[in-house]
């Protein structure tokens, strides 16, 4: 009874750390990218903190909002940063077991980043103007072609753990055997892919493009201000932690610590779980100097191959489990 | 409860007076009143079953007709009970023949709904399909409606006698108590589908659904997509689940599932590339019900292979995605029918900014609309998590043509899922944001509130609390799957699979609200200010709404889709004609797409042109020939004849 009741408050106080970690991380890590790329780039860049000090300097700032906008042009930001930090609040960080893991579903993971995206699709839409339309009709239609291979990834990882909760997938593809990796391969550079054009990074998409006509995510932002651009960024920053989390969880899950497993635990959680996502940071800042950004009407092509892995990882396990 | 089910019927029959005098007032409460009743008769039938069966004093010669109100009919009499009242609210002084098709048409759903014998199913059914008939406004779709129509009661009607030749009779008791077997079940099965995608609008037997629902009024074409394509499913269930009953193969879910993810996603594309609003949720409508053809699907393959929990899980999510897609299909078809009433156009196009000037219809319709897109916690979402955990977990039935079809169905499904949001966002945010495409638009105003808040409250109360809907469901599953198959489900949510993946509505919804609130309190307030819409210059005096040309149109929303999609799969072409090098017409473009569909059906057209040339040259044989003609047919009649008589 005792101790079920310190495991609880353990879970809780886990959680509590794991939100404010996430809130305090997630700027860094776009800061982390953006001083990787410029020093890949031979420039000196900006310091790690530099979104940090942009979204305090425009949440200072009173939000000017477009003639004829609705309130959804005000509501829209709150919604997407709530779904983003929700996502990231579910996602396994330092700790897994936290207060909030039965609710960790990958398919409702899916869903609140679905209601981020829908959410800034509206406010893209909202002004009328024609960039912010544009944004939002080509951001669903990557969506379109990204939910199927994200779908096909969990069945992969569903018929491995047996359930979709990612908490307990977490720990079963940490304990199981060695004998499906080829799958959870081929799964994982699926999902990779999938993270790339969901938070709008090179191939599908450039952060830091200045020419309309290219833009995706920044399109839609392109009437935001003050308070509501420091929530999307935010939410933005977000959801690059969730992808990079879930890609950390699944197939790194090493290191992890127990919730209950007390401050030692934490803190080797904690080391290995920032030398985790620091080392995917990278990755992604190197692969995003590397490549150069596809048009936007060949995007398709980039996860239509996508596709064709996770099936390819799908059908392996079929026939592994059918001999088996 | 049968006698009221009875009187019931008996009020609509007798609301056919007041139409038929041109009364729309005492019509509008007589129907609102008598689905209010309906649902709440239909509500008592799921918590407290029975399975009696009433014999009515009259019918057909050999037998009586026979109603019953089972927790299966129950559970569509409910959707047709609560659809009906709100759509009931919406009738309007119109021709006499529109205001008597409204109740017939009523009356033909819930007598096909509740009939307990062949007979009265088919007399509803094709009630149901003539009286909807009567009430479009547009002759080509009108026709193409009649000829779907016919075609899947003639194969229903089939089937019906295949069934009958071995039990001796058309009550459902005695059908099922004799199942078909062998050759004859497959040739029922083989009936029935074409039968019942022909009124359910699956691919590729959809291509009336897109023309036939947006030619009528707005109440009807929302009772068209809520309920009367769920009437053919309800039919699918009686007769393939019900009738035929346990004992049948499990391939019998394939055919059922892969026409159910083809039509998703055509469904669902289609939607995307269409300009009218209705034909827009019309198209959304072939996607939901391919959505809830894939459970049902997915359930006959999981019964077949005797594995009674997941084709619970799969059954319930169809079920309750019948329940949640026929609420929401309702609100956004109310909610179009009063934009086009206020505002004066269907085609978004026309529309724009309607917002700000009828919020109770943007925001309620918003409810649709994500709901519509399953974002959670709507209820579509519910309903999509079980369908998605139903798929998920098909690989266990064990067979490789399973396991492989089941894959091919869940990234179909993904797609059109997406593809359905993007659709529904399309819609809503081009009717209801931006600014106003015509004067028209910007003086228009709220009307009809209750009709369009209560399905919306619903849409909210189904999404927070999916453990309700499936309570009420629990008698339908435990009639054909046991007692033992139950999916779990509790006050905070849902529950699926054998390591218990949860779907915990209730503690997300609180935690996204709570979230979004206190990310409220970083700061209000606003200022305005024209938008900078990237340093584009300030619209002229006389373009109060500035340059229409400059808000994304229907056409441009949909082109990202309409290249990486529409091409391959819907032969979608772009036009552009530009004007001369000087002048200052606009350019002008042009996109279009072409159903693959159509061609098959065009294919039939020649061949029937072709044969009734060919058959016109009989008219001028010469005497000689049509002797001969007859001659050779009777002996051609004896032959067969005779082939048949040897023992």
């Amino acid at each position: 009874m005792i101790s079920a009741l310190v495991a609880a408050l353990a879970g809780f106080l886990a959680q509590l750390m794991h939100v404010a970690l996430v809130v305090a991380l997630a700027p860094l890590l776009v800061g982390f990218v953006r001083l990787v790329k410029a020093r890949l780039m031979g420039r000196r860049g900006p310091p790690i903190t530099q979104p940090w000090r942009d979204i305090r300097k425009l949440l200072r700032k009173r939000p000017v909002v477009a003639a004829g906008a609705t309130a959804i042009t005000t509501t829209a930001p709150h919604l997407a940063c709530a779904a983003s930090l929700l996502a990231a609040a579910l996602v396994p960080g330092f700790a897994h077991g936290m207060s909030l893991a039965p609710l960790a579903d990958l398919l409702l993971l899916a869903g609140l980043l679905a209601t981020a995206r829908v959410a800034l699709a509206l406010a893209g839409m909202d002004a009328g103007t024609a960039f912010g339309g544009m944004g939002a009709a080509r951001a669903l239609s990557f969506a379109a072609f990204a939910e199927p291979v994200l779908l096909l990834c969990i069945l992969v990882l569903a018929m491995i753990a047996g359930t979709t909760n990612l908490d307990v997938m977490l720990v079963s593809l940490r304990d199981g055997g060695v004998g499906l990796r080829v799958s959870l391969a081929l799964a994982a550079v699926a999902l990779v892919a999938v993270a790339l054009v969901e938070n709008g990074r090179m191939p599908a998409d450039n952060p830091a493009t200045h020419l309309e006509l290219t833009m995706v995510h920044e399109a839609m932002l392109l009437e935001a201000s003050g308070r509501h651009l420091a929530l999307w960024e935010m939410a933005a920053a977000l959801q690059l932690l969730v992808w990079l989390a879930l890609l950390s969880a699944l197939f790194l899950p090493w290191g992890v610590a127990p919730a209950d497993g007390g401050p030692v635990a934490w803190l080797w959680g904690l080391a290995t779980w920032l030398a985790k996502l620091g080392a995917l940071a990278f990755a992604l800042a190197v692969f995003e100097s590397a490549v150069a950004k596809l048009r936007v009407f060949r995007v398709p092509e980039f996860l239509g191959a996508a596709l064709l892995l996770a099936a390819l990882a799908v059908a392996l396990l079929f026939v592994s489990t059918g001999l088996a | 409860m049968l006698t009221a089910l009875c009187l019931v019927l008996a009020a609509l029959a007798v609301l056919v007076l007041p139409a038929a005098l041109g009364l729309a007032g005492l019509l509008r409460a007589g129907c609102a009143a008598v689905m209010a009743g309906l649902a709440a008769l239909s509500l008592a039938a799921l918590l407290w079953p029975s399975s009696a069966v009433l014999a009515l004093p009259f019918g057909p010669p050999w037998a009586a007709a026979l109603l019953a109100l089972d927790p299966l009919s129950a559970w569509f009499t409910l959707l047709l009970g609560l659809t009906g009242c709100f759509a009931a609210l919406l009738i309007v002084p119109a021709p006499r023949a529109e205001l008597v098709g409204f109740p017939l048409f009523l009356l033909g759903m819930a007598l096909a709904l509740t009939a307990a014998d062949g007979f009265t199913l088919l007399l509803g059914f094709e009630a149901m399909s003539l009286a909807s008939w009567a009430m479009l406004h547009d002759r080509r779709a009108a026709r193409l409606y009649l000829i779907f129509a016919v075609f899947g009661g003639g194969c229903l009607m089939a089937a019906l006698g295949l069934l009958s030749a071995g039990a001796g009779s058309l009550g459902f008791a005695a059908l099922r108590a004799a199942p078909p077997e062998g050759w004859s079940a497959v040739a029922v099965l083989l009936l029935v589908l074409p039968g019942v995608a022909a009124k359910a609008g699956l691919a590729p037997l959809h291509l009336w659904l897109p023309l036939a629902h947006p030619a009528a009024p707005g109440h009807v074409s929302a009772l068209m997509s809520a309920v009367m394509v769920k009437v053919a499913l309800y039919v699918l269930l009686r007769l393939i689940f019900d009738i035929c009953g346990p004992a049948q193969a499990s391939w019998w879910g394939v055919p059922l599932l892969l026409a159910g993810a083809a039509s998703a996603l055509l469904g669902a594309l289609r939607a995307n590339m269409e300009v009218d609003s209705k034909a827009i949720l019309a198209c959304s409508t072939i996607e939901n019900v391919g959505l809830i053809a894939v459970g049902l699907g997915l359930a006959l393959m999981f019964r077949g292979a005797d594995m009674a929990v997941p084709a619970a899980l799969a059954m319930s999510g169809a079920l309750l995605h019948v329940l949640t897609h026929g609420l929401f299909k309702c609100l956004l078809f109310l909610g179009v029918g009063v934009a086009q009433a206020q505002a004066g156009s269907r085609r978004v196009d026309g529309l724009g900014g309607l917002l700000h000037n009828m919020p109770v219809l943007g925001w309620t319709m918003l409810v649709g609309a994500l709901s519509a897109a399953a974002i959670p916690p709507l209820a579509g979402f519910a309903s999509e998590w079980l369908l998605l955990q139903a798929l998920l977990g098909a690989w266990r039935t064990g067979d490789a043509l399973f396991q492989f079809a089941a894959m091919a169905a869940l990234a179909l499904v993904a797609m059109a899922v997406a593809l359905g949001a993007a659709a529904m966002l399309r819609l809503w945010g081009l009717v209801f944001l931006g600014r106003p495409r015509s004067p028209r638009v910007a003086g228009a105003e709220d009307s009809a509130r209750a009709a369009l808040i209560l399905p919306a409250a619903l849409c909210l109360l189904l999404g927070l609390f999916p453990a309700a809907g499936l309570g009420l469901l629990h008698p339908v599953l435990a009639q054909w799957l046991g007692p033992e198959a139950v999916v779990p489900a509790s006050l905070f949510g849902l529950t699926a699979g054998d390591a218990g993946a949860s779907y915990l509505v209730l503690p997300a919804a609180f935690l996204l609200v709570a979230f979004a609130v206190a990310l409220g309190r970083t700061g209000r307030g606003h200022a305005t200010a024209p938008a900078w819409d990237c340093g584009f210059l300030a619209p002229p005096p006389h373009l109060p709404f500035g340059d229409p040309a400059t808000q994304p149109s229907g056409p441009g929303f949909a082109q990202p889709i309409a290249r990486m999609l529409g091409q391959p799969l819907l032969a979608a072409r772009e036009a552009v004609a530009a004007p001369a090098p000087g002048s200052m017409a606009p350019a002008l473009h042009e996109a279009r797409a072409a159903d693959p569909t159509w061609r098959a059906l065009a294919a039939l057209r020649r061949a029937r042109h072709t044969t009734s040339l060919q058959a016109d040259r009989l008219r001028s044989l010469s005497i000689r020939h049509a002797l001969g003609l007859i001659f050779a047919t009777l002996v051609l009649l004896l032959a067969v004849l005779a082939g048949l008589e040897r023992p």
